[in-house]
Parts: structure tokens; sequence; C-alpha cells
């Protein structure tokens, strides 16, 4: 870990224009936690709906990718991580101190406002609220190494974790019941699941996948990510003038 | 005391061969890497900054291969051209962050030293943001002296600058050269070179095309065929006046113009006016042929 990347990381993460999604994407999840709390008066079914479709199923990826992007993706873009590279530094160290840094912007404007939410839409003894903020969190430590692997391997990133998210794990896993077995919102649900015990079918938090699958394959997913992610770090080919 | 070795070193994207059995021996001293658009330039220094693999032959800094090895960045100090830095940080901040990347010991006394030597201290507390080109790259130049680096690699350093800071760089760049350092830095513009460089590097189409200092730099971009078109009021009598007195080789009526193609170009200058006057011709036009780097290299890659 080094201080100094992880400073620079944070002032580019939150110094950005793109910042505002970081506020404005959660905020607009509150509001429809409220809404469905005001709408439902709180029944469970409301915010299992919320939370599946909108949480899990769009900010959640959504914000990982935001994040992932931000830490590394547009430094490689414009070429200013020429600048960290070009150090004495472990190219190992530079990606473990962005990933901390992405980790942590993912619980803060991720994993914290998705338990928030659940709060407000509605939850018994913070049962859901438990069950869900586990789930977000590694679903969202995972997304986030996966997008920044995405990042670091090619320059398409955005358009490449977009598709990912959006049409393989929601469109397809929507149809084709043998996508959502490779999905990293199936995985992260089925210890959500495993949380819940009994009472998950009725609530309707459920998974295609084992609780014990789920966890290897987000384990195997994460790692996998940030060995590409190291690998290709050390023999980045920067832009080139001619 | 540092060198920069680059040993039958090639690179090539695909199809496309950007730098071609390149062997070249980088010393002391500030060297000039001259080379029209689209020769190789950042090619040769992505790799002698050990940002690009080479293809083929290696590319050592004092003895040690370049390439995966992040500890040479203890001894490189490199300025890339591309402008792009933190731009939401004070120049002091980033400046300041690469020093303490670098593990310097003292990050604030050696950051504070960088920014005096590219006379930055005013303007230091703004944004990165709100620099102009100059400025920013100033800026880039401090974050590369930062660590008092033996090996200094610069990319087009004088793209964007005004007369007053391309002054003020070369001075700096003489000084750091003079004080031992191995200097390099890229340009496609020839006086920009040898205004300074005490040897330089001519890379055309990806190959080393003429090595020296730049007396015989300058004599090779001479001593070669130059051509003139030449309209004037009595072509014929002026072709006459060119054969007989043997400063033209080769000498050709196209339609309203006289191409000409001298070896001896300084003699062809001094001769033709005096030819002219004592003919009674008048010269209407006398326009020399493509004179871009491009051309004037690319028979010494031919032969």
């Amino acid at each position: 870990m080094n201080a100094v990347v992880m400073q620079l990381t944070l002032r580019g993460l939150l110094g950005r224009r793109r910042a505002v999604l970081f506020v404005i994407l959660p905020a607009l999840l509150l509001l429809l936690a409220a809404l469905v709390r005001w709408a439902t008066g709180g029944l469970l079914s409301g915010t299992v709906g919320l939370t599946n479709e909108f949480a899990l199923g769009a900010l959640l990826p959504l914000m990982c990718l935001l994040i992932g992007t931000s830490v590394i993706g547009s430094e490689i873009d414009d070429g200013s991580i020429v600048y960290l590279l070009a150090k004495p530094v472990p190219r190992r160290t530079i990606l473990f101190s962005k990933l901390v840094i992405a980790w942590a912007a993912t619980v803060a404007f991720a994993v914290i406002p998705i338990i928030v939410a659940v709060e407000i839409a509605g939850d018994e003894g913070g049962e859901l609220g438990l069950a869900y903020g586990v789930t977000a969190l590694l679903g969202g430590l995972a997304y986030t190494a996966v997008f920044i692997a995405l990042s670091v391997v090619t320059r398409n990133a955005v358009i490449v974790g977009l598709l990912y998210a959006l049409v393989w794990e929601t469109v397809l896993g929507g149809y084709v019941p043998g996508v959502r077995n490779v999905s990293v919102r199936q995985w992260a649900l089925a210890v959500g699941e495993e949380l819940l015990g009994n009472r998950a079918r009725a609530v309707g938090v459920s998974s295609d996948v084992g609780v014990t699958a789920a966890l290897v394959l987000l384990a195997v997913a994460t790692a996998a990510a940030i060995v590409i992610a190291v690998r290709r770090l050390q023999t980045l080919r920067l832009n080139v003038g001619d | 005391m540092s060198t920069i070795v680059l040993d039958r070193t090639s690179r090539w994207y695909g199809n496309v061969v950007a730098a071609n059995d390149v062997s070249m021996t980088i010393g002391p001293g500030i060297t000039g890497l001259l080379g029209p658009n689209g020769a190789g330039k950042s090619t040769l220094i992505a790799m002698m900054g050990g940002f690009l693999a080479p293809s083929a032959g290696t590319v050592t800094l004092d003895g040690a291969p370049v390439w995966r090895h992040p500890d040479i960045y203890r001894s490189i100090g490199l300025v890339p051209e591309t402008e792009a830095m933190y731009d939401m940080v004070t120049g002091w901040e980033f400046v300041l962050a690469n020093a303490r990347l670098h593990k310097v010991p003292d990050p604030e006394g050696w950051a504070r030293i960088a920014l005096e030597t590219v006379e930055m201290t005013d303007a230091k507390e703004r944004d990165i943001a709100g620099y102009s080109k100059g400025m920013k790259q100033r800026i880039k130049m401090a974050t590369a002296l930062v660590h008092d680096p033996a090996v200094l690699l610069l990319d087009e350093p004088f793209n964007g600058m005004d007369p007053r800071q391309r002054l003020h760089l070369m001075d700096l760049l003489r000084r750091l050269g003079g004080e031992g350092r191995t200097v390099l830095f890229s340009s496609h513009i020839l006086e920009e070179v040898e205004e300074i460089a005490d040897t330089i590097e001519v890379l055309v189409a990806g190959r080393h095309a003429a090595s020296g200092d730049f007396r015989r730099i300058r004599r090779l971009m001479t001593e070669r065929p130059h051509e003139y078109t030449i309209s004037s009021s009595d072509n014929r009598r002026l072709a006459a006046a060119l054969i007989a007195d043997g400063c033209a080789d080769t000498v050709h009526l196209a339609g309203a113009d006289l191409e000409i193609k001298t070896m001896d170009y300084l003699r062809f200058v001094h001769a033709l006016p005096r030819l002219a006057r004592d003919h009674h011709v008048t010269l209407n036009e006398v326009s020399p042929a493509d004179e871009s780097l491009e051309s004037v290299f690319s028979y010494l890659v031919a032969r």
C-alpha cells in the first residue's frame, strides 16, 4: 500500500466532475425508498422489489463501474498514469492502493446507501438490512475489482462493463436461466438468501446458485480480477504519439 | 554518470515497424533525437523509459535491462509528451507527491528545489487545471527533476512553448547536461536540436539514419543533391550559363521552368545571382524542392 498513490487516487475520484454521480445515484435510491415506504406502508415485498430490481440490479453495478473506471481508467486514457508508473514503486502496490480506495468508495457510496434504503423502505428487525447489506458488500467488492481489471485491460471498459451489468445480468439473466449461474449479482444474492434462511423464499430473496458455490465463485472472480489487473499494469503500453 | 545502450532494437505494432534495428549509445551530456513526425522518436523514448518492450534487441541502462524494472526510475526522470496531469491538485502538491513516490530523503526540500529550478515557485499554490501550457510543461519538468536523476528523457519538450520559455528550458537542459547528466530530448526541428545538443541522433521512418555532432549532421544535410525550380526572363540563356559555370549538375528545361540539381548547393546559391546578373537575366522565382526533414534524410536511409 502506498499512501501517496491512495491520496492522489482519492483526489482523482472525488475531484472530477463525474463525482456528482456518487451523490445523485444514491440520493435517487433513497428517494425511491421513501416513495416505496409511502406507497406500501413498509411492506417487505415493496422493499424486496426495490432492492432486487433497482439497488442490486442497477445502482450497485453502475456505482462500481463508475468507481472502478474512475480510480484507474481515466488516468490510463489520458496518459497521466505515467507519473505513477515512472516511479520505483512496484506496480502491484499501485494497484492495491487504488483497489483499497475503490473498495472504500464502494462501501460509502453504494453499500451503505443500499442498507439505509432498505431500512427506509421497510424492514423487520434489521433482517433484510443485514442480508442485503452483506449481499451488496460482497457483490460490490467483486464488481469493483472486476471493473478495475477491465479498465486496465481495455480502453472500452465503460461500454464492456455496461454491457455486462445491464445486458448480461439483467436482460439475458431475466430470460436465460443458465446465464444467472455466471452473474456476480446472483452469487451475492445467494449469500443474502442463506442469511435469511427459511424466510428467504417467503420474502422473495432467491438465487439460482448455492451459497458455497457462490462464495467460491465470488472469491475466484475477485482474485482473478486482481491478478489480471496487476499483470496487465506491469506491462501496460502507454499511448505513444507515433 | 549513466549510459543508455540500444542494441539492435526493433519495435513493431502488428505489421507496422516503428523502430527498425536501432543501435545507439546515449551517454552524459545532451543528446537530441531528431526526426520528422512519425519517425518513431516516441517509441524509442518509451522503450528507453521502460514503457514498451522491444520486439527485438535490448535496451539497457548501465548494463541492466529497463523493461519491467521499476527500480530504474530511481535514476531516470521522464518528461512525457502527454499533457494530462492530475488536474485537481496544485502544482506544489503534485511535485511533492512525485517526490514522495520517489521516496527521496526530504520530499518537501527536494520538491521546493525542483520548483525553484523550473521557476514555478510563485504559481505553486494554484490548481494545475488553471496552468498555461508552458506552466504545465515546467511542472512536468519539475516532477522529472525531483529525485535528482542521472538520466533525463524528454519527449518533445519544446512543443507549445513560447520563445522565452524555450530559451529558459534550453538553459536548464544545458546546465543539467553540463553537470554530467545524461539528457535525451526529441524534436522534429533541426535548429532546436542543433542549438543545445552535443550529439544528434537522426531517426527517419524508424531507422537510425545518422549520428554525430551538429557539424556532421549539417554536412550530411548539405552534401546531398539539392533541387531547385527557377523561372526567369530567359531560361535558356540562364541554363547555358549554369552549365558552363559547372555549379549545377543537371539542368532541365521544363516548360516555363528550369529544374536544377546540384551536389554543391553553397556554390550554387552563390553563383546563381552572379550568373543571372552577368548574363542580364531577371530571376522571377527560385524555389527549393521539398526541404522537409523527411526528404532531407530519406536519402540517408536509402543509402
